[in-house]
Order: C-alpha cells, then sequence, then structure tokens
C-alpha cells in the first residue's frame, strides 16, 4: 500500500500498478464481507421467513410465532455459546447432553433428596462448570483436540444421566417437580410466559436476546473478545503475545457447560418433567446453527448475532414443516443443505483472508 | 575482536563480551563479542547452523548465556526469561510475527496490550485505531484501512506492522529474525526500508539474516558467525560486500566448490 507514496518506485511501473490495484481491491471487498459474517445467515432467514409465511396459515399467526421464536430461542442460546467457542477455536459436542444432566439433577436433588430448589439449580451449575473447566483442561494439557475430548464426555454424560435417573427414580423421566417448594418463583424466571405485542412470548427467548446482546459485547467490545478471536485465529501468535491462552479457552469451555445450565433451567422450569435423554442428538444442530451463521469450523472468525440467526433459520424450520404438514424428515436434509452451503461459502472466506494462516 | 574499545557515547544498549552458550556438553557458541547502540543496526549473518538462533535466544532472554558477559546499559545481566529481556526494551520479532491474519490490523498491533476505557473496561477502539493509523504512518505504511484483516496484507508489510508495535510498546532495541527469509526482492526492499526508519527512530536494530545483499546497505556493524563462533564485527567501512559474502560462505570451501563444479575443459584433459 505504501507502494503509492513511494518515490523510489515510480507508480508508473506497471508492475507496482497491476500488483497493486487488484490486491487492493480485493482486500476491499473480502473485508467488508469479513466484518459480516451473518449477512449470508440473515439472506436465508428471511427467505424461508417469507417462504413459510406465504404457504403456511399458521407460521404467522400470533401462537405460530411465539412457537418458532421459542423453539429458536433453545437452540440460539446454545448456539450462541457454541459460536464463541469455535471462534474460539474449538468444539463441545457433549453441549447437548449438558441440557440433560443440569435437569436431571436439579430434578433428583428436589424431588427425591428434598433439596431447597435454588441451592439444587446452584450445585447443578457448579457441575456444569466443572465439567466445562475439565473438558477444557484436558484438551489445553494434552493437545487432544476438543472434538475426541467432549465426544467423550459427550457419551459419559450420556450414560450417566439415563444410569443414574434409573437407579434412582427406577424410570427415564423426573417427574413431580411442580410440587417442589419455590417451584413457582422459580418458574418466573426460567419457565415463564409474557405478553408482548399480542404474542405470548416464552421468557426463554427474552434470555437468549439477552445472552445475544452480551455475547456480541464480550466479542466486540472487550479484551476477552479480541482475546477470543486471537486463540482461535492463530493460538501461537496469541501466546506470543501474552494472551493468557488457558484462562481463555478453559473459559469458553465453562460458558458453553453454563449455557447448558441455562437451557436445562428454561426446560425444566418450562415442561416441568425432564428426560433422561434431553439434549442427545442436538450438540450437532449447534454447531450447524454456528456454521450456517458464520463461523468457520477452523476458528478465528465469526459472530453470536450469526450464530442467534442459524438457530433462527432453524426454529423457523422445524416449526414451519410441521405447520406446513410435511414430513418431519425433510428437516434433515434441509440441515445438511444448509450447512454444506455455509461451509462453502465460509471456505471462500478464509482462502482470501487467510491464505497464509 | 579486542576492537572492544568502550563506545564513544554513552555506554551501548547491549553488550555481548565473549559471549557463549552451551546446551549440557553441546557448546552451541562461544567467544561472540557485540555491540548495540541506538540509532544503529547491527546485522548478524551466518548459514544455517552456525549460532545465530542461539545469540537471538541469549538476547531474547529465552535461554540464559553459559560463557562471557551480557551488558545492558553497562551493568551485567542474565535474563532469566522473556519478559525480563522484554522490560529493558528489548523485543523480539519473530519469523512467523505473532499476528492473527484473520483479525483487523489494529486489534493485532494491541493484542495482548489492549487500551480500555469507561467503567465497564470496554476497548477504546476509537483511540487504538487511531494510534494505529498513526503509528504505522511514522514509519511510512500508509494504511486505507485499519480495520482491514492483516492476513490481507503483503509479507512485507505485516513484517512492517510488526515493527511498528515493538517500536510503539517502546522498545529500545528491536530483534529481527531472519524478516527477509520468505520475501521476494520488491518485499524484502519494503523490510529493509522500514529498518532504516527503525534506525532514524533511534532504536538499536539486530538484523538476523543469512542474506548479505539484505544486510549490507542496512548495516552498520556486521557480526560473522560460523561454526558456533564469531568470524568478527566489522564496521561497515572495514569490509566490501564482496569480502563479506566469501567470508560468509566459507570462502575456502565455496572456492573449493567452484572447483568442484568446474566443467571440465574441453580436449586434452578429458
Amino acid at each position: 500500500m505504501n507502494r503509492r507514496s513511494d518515490p523510489l518506485i515510480p507508480t508508473t511501473d506497471p508492475l507496482s500498478r497491476e500488483d497493486t490495484h487488484p490486491a487492493e481491491d480485493r482486500a476491499g471487498a473480502v473485508h467488508h464481507l469479513v466484518r459480516r459474517p451473518e449477512l449470508g445467515a440473515l439472506v436465508a432467514a428471511l427467505g424461508i421467513f417469507l417462504f413459510f409465511s406465504l404457504t403456511t396459515d399458521v407460521f404467522l399467526s400470533p401462537a405460530g410465532v411465539s412457537t418458532w421464536l421459542y423453539s429458536a430461542s433453545l437452540f440460539g442460546i446454545m448456539a450462541v455459546a457454541v459460536a464463541l467457542l469455535m471462534i474460539g477455536g474449538e468444539f463441545d459436542l457433549s453441549a447437548g447432553a449438558m441440557t440433560g444432566t443440569t435437569g436431571l439433577l436439579v430434578g433428583i436433588l428436589t424431588t427425591q433428596w428434598g433439596l431447597n430448589v435454588w441451592i439444587a439449580m446452584l450445585v447443578a451449575l457448579a457441575v456444569a462448570l466443572a465439567i466445562g473447566a475439565a473438558n477444557g483442561l484436558i484438551v489445553m494439557k494434552t493437545g487432544l483436540p476438543s472434538f475426541i475430548v467432549t465426544l467423550a464426555t459427550f457419551f459419559i454424560l450420556q450414560g450417566v444421566n439415563l444410569a443414574v435417573t434409573k437407579l434412582i427414580t427406577g424410570s427415564v423421566v423426573i417427574q413431580g417437580m411442580a410440587q417442589v417448594p419455590f417451584f413457582d418463583a422459580v418458574k418466573h424466571l426460567f419457565g415463564s410466559t409474557i405478553p408482548v405485542l399480542g404474542l405470548d412470548l416464552k421468557v426463554a427467548v427474552l434470555w437468549w436476546f439477552a445472552v445475544i446482546a452480551l455475547a456480541t459485547w464480550v466479542l466486540i467490545r472487550t479484551r476477552t473478545g479480541n482475546w477470543i478471536f486471537a486463540v482461535g485465529g492463530a493460538l501461537p501468535s496469541a501466546r506470543q503475545m501474552g494472551v493468557p491462552v488457558l484462562k481463555v479457552k478453559i473459559g469458553l469451555f465453562m460458558t458453553t457447560a453454563g449455557a447448558g445450565w441455562l437451557v436445562g433451567m428454561l426446560m425444566l422450569f418450562d415442561v416441568s418433567t425432564v428426560q433422561a435423554t434431553t439434549g442427545i442428538g442436538q450438540e450437532f444442530v449447534y454447531i450447524i446453527c454456528a456454521v450456517v451463521g458464520g463461523c468457520l469450523l477452523t476458528g478465528g472468525y465469526g459472530s453470536a448475532v450469526g450464530a442467534a440467526l442459524g438457530a433462527l433459520i432453524y426454529g423457523m424450520t422445524l416449526q414451519g414443516i410441521v405447520f406446513a404438514q410435511w414430513d418431519n424428515n425433510w428437516l434433515k436434509a434441509f440441515l445438511g443443505g444448509m450447512l454444506l452451503l455455509a461451509v462453502l461459502v465460509n471456505l471462500s472466506v478464509r482462502k482470501r483472508v487467510g491464505a497464509t494462516a | 575482536m579486542s576492537a572492544l574499545a568502550p563506545a564513544p557515547a554513552p555506554a551501548p544498549i547491549l553488550e555481548a563480551r565473549n559471549i557463549g552458550k552451551s546446551y549440557g556438553p553441546v557448546r552451541a557458541l562461544h567467544g561472540v563479542n557485540a555491540t548495540i547502540s541506538a540509532g544503529e543496526v547491527l546485522c548478524v549473518l551466518g548459514d544455517n547452523g552456525a549460532g545465530k538462533s542461539t545469540l537471538i535466544k541469549i538476547l531474547s532472554g529465552v535461554h540464559a548465556h553459559t560463557e562471557g558477559e551480557l551488558l545492558a546499559h553497562g551493568t551485567p545481566v542474565t535474563f532469566a526469561s522473556p519478559r525480563a529481556a522484554l522490560s529493558l526494551g528489548i523485543t523480539t520479532v519473530y519469523q512467523d510475527l505473532a499476528v492473527v491474519p484473520l483479525m483487523p490490523v489494529w486489534r493485532n498491533f494491541f493484542l495482548g496490550a489492549e487500551l480500555r476505557s469507561g467503567p465497564f473496561r470496554q476497548l477504546d477502539s476509537r483511540r487504538m485505531r487511531h494510534l494505529t493509523h498513526t503509528e504505522l504512518a511514522k514509519m511510512g505504511i500508509r494504511l486505507r484501512d485499519v480495520d482491514q484483516p492483516i492476513g490481507t496484507l503483503s509479507g512485507g508489510e505485516r513484517q512492517s506492522v510488526a515493527i511498528a508495535r515493538a517500536v510503539y510498546f517502546g522498545a529500545s532495541v528491536v530483534i529481527l529474525d531472519e524478516p527477509t527469509a520468505a520475501l521476494g526482492v520488491k518485499q524484502s526492499g519494503v523490510v529493509l526500508r522500514y529498518i532504516a526508519q527503525a534506525r532514524d527512530r533511534g532504536l538499536g536494530v539486530v538484523f538476523i539474516t543469512h542474506n548479505p545483499h539484505h544486510a549490507y546497505p542496512v548495516g552498520d556493524r556486521f557480526l560473522l558467525l560460523e561454526h558456533g563462533t564469531s568470524l568478527g564485527l566489522f564496521p561497515k567501512n572495514e569490509l566490501s560486500l564482496a569480502e563479506m559474502t566469501a567470508l560468509m560462505a566459507g570462502g575456502a570451501e565455496l572456492e573449493a566448490l567452484a572447483h568442484e563444479l568446474e566443467r571440465p575443459a574441453p580436449g586434452p584433459e578429458a
């Protein structure tokens, strides 16, 4: 870039001109793209919104809107947390099972052992954060891919969820939550429905918006956010520049686990029951939402809003297909197509910007 | 090399006296003398395995020396860690530059030393953008937009941003580890110009390279290393480019090689 102002190299030199201008145009186009990782997801979300609004009657009705917003919010909270982790360069396959583990833990502690519900929730949060920290610690200390480490955690949680629930309750469902003292108070926080503009909005949607806002602020406006991008984009460089890599990564794993706890509570206090299989199979949905929202699988790039849009796409499609009375199985096929498309778009971004990375 | 006549002006920022380093029984470097003064470029030249990286590691605090003396501003020191060297203003810019390609230039510039303000300790991005812009301009680097990912800059420009960053964060000595090794002719020129800029701004620069053609134009003194020891520390006026090249390549070895590769003269000998 400095070549233009450099007297030593004449600007009329055809070589330098040829080599400068296309590069600058490319950089200009790319960095505008780069600033908007969520652009593709926004376009897709609008398209899907319009499609189901026009083809089904229920989709735009107040009941319809609250249904797909609620659905999107549960996936969305997780997708945002998983997106932060992916920007930081890691995966968490145990995130889905964690929503079950925390819900079950609170259920068992209160209905079986009569523990105060607030304390039970704190215990569940502590357990979730500890598991998240363990994931992070193992990944960072061994250098193993987080994909493998958290796959192991996923299986452990899946097995423990089922086995322990059966052992203690004799069934695979926790019931009787509604009779637990203070249940109603907690339900206000996690399971209530609030009328907003004629919609009966589940409180989970508000939690989702709060999570998006907080994550976006952290990513863009705080030092921690800078560090998250750095550890995911180029770990050795981040380390050399004095970024506390271990803290950042472990913090991200704990954040995902914490989000699992939040979603676990939102589901538990919404329906006042929890299945031992809750959350199983959803870990990939979170990752897909984040990727559709523009996160790179290789880390260092993405946004919270993008992941939230990815979850919105998923929620709208999930419920839209039901409203349209299609075969539910189309959802999976659609999801796969979206993922492939998103990965291809993301790849081109990566190639143009980080060819040397 | 008893040419270590005390420097005329104040003591040099860094001075190595007969310095050396052994890793267990292996003597990686010995008998090296060098001085690094403000506003001077010291070029360290040598082939692969000559001991250049061992010397960098001593100067940047990665490994402590085991022989000789290292003086900072005239007082003997032993660096226990890179942080110890950093606190004396000795900064090393490694080949991989420690940048994150996907992040904007300004975020890279302040990575690990972010400026924050306000009750929520938010990033002061306006000030950081502005400072990045002006600091780069001081080095003669003009970017249209400090928000572009640093990965979109050319190799030479990225080197230069790394140098500018070191300068801004109070470096008094910048050690550059083979900054031109991976660059083409034009991009190397860009980096050499920024080395001269840094020198003119009063920094001591240690420029490590194995390319005499890159070293000669910017260097004030040349430290030639071979097989873990010094061939000498030469001021520019005592050494021509040709002499330096010959010394570096191990003149005798190169001559022998030239002889070996020579085509047999047609006729009688064959």
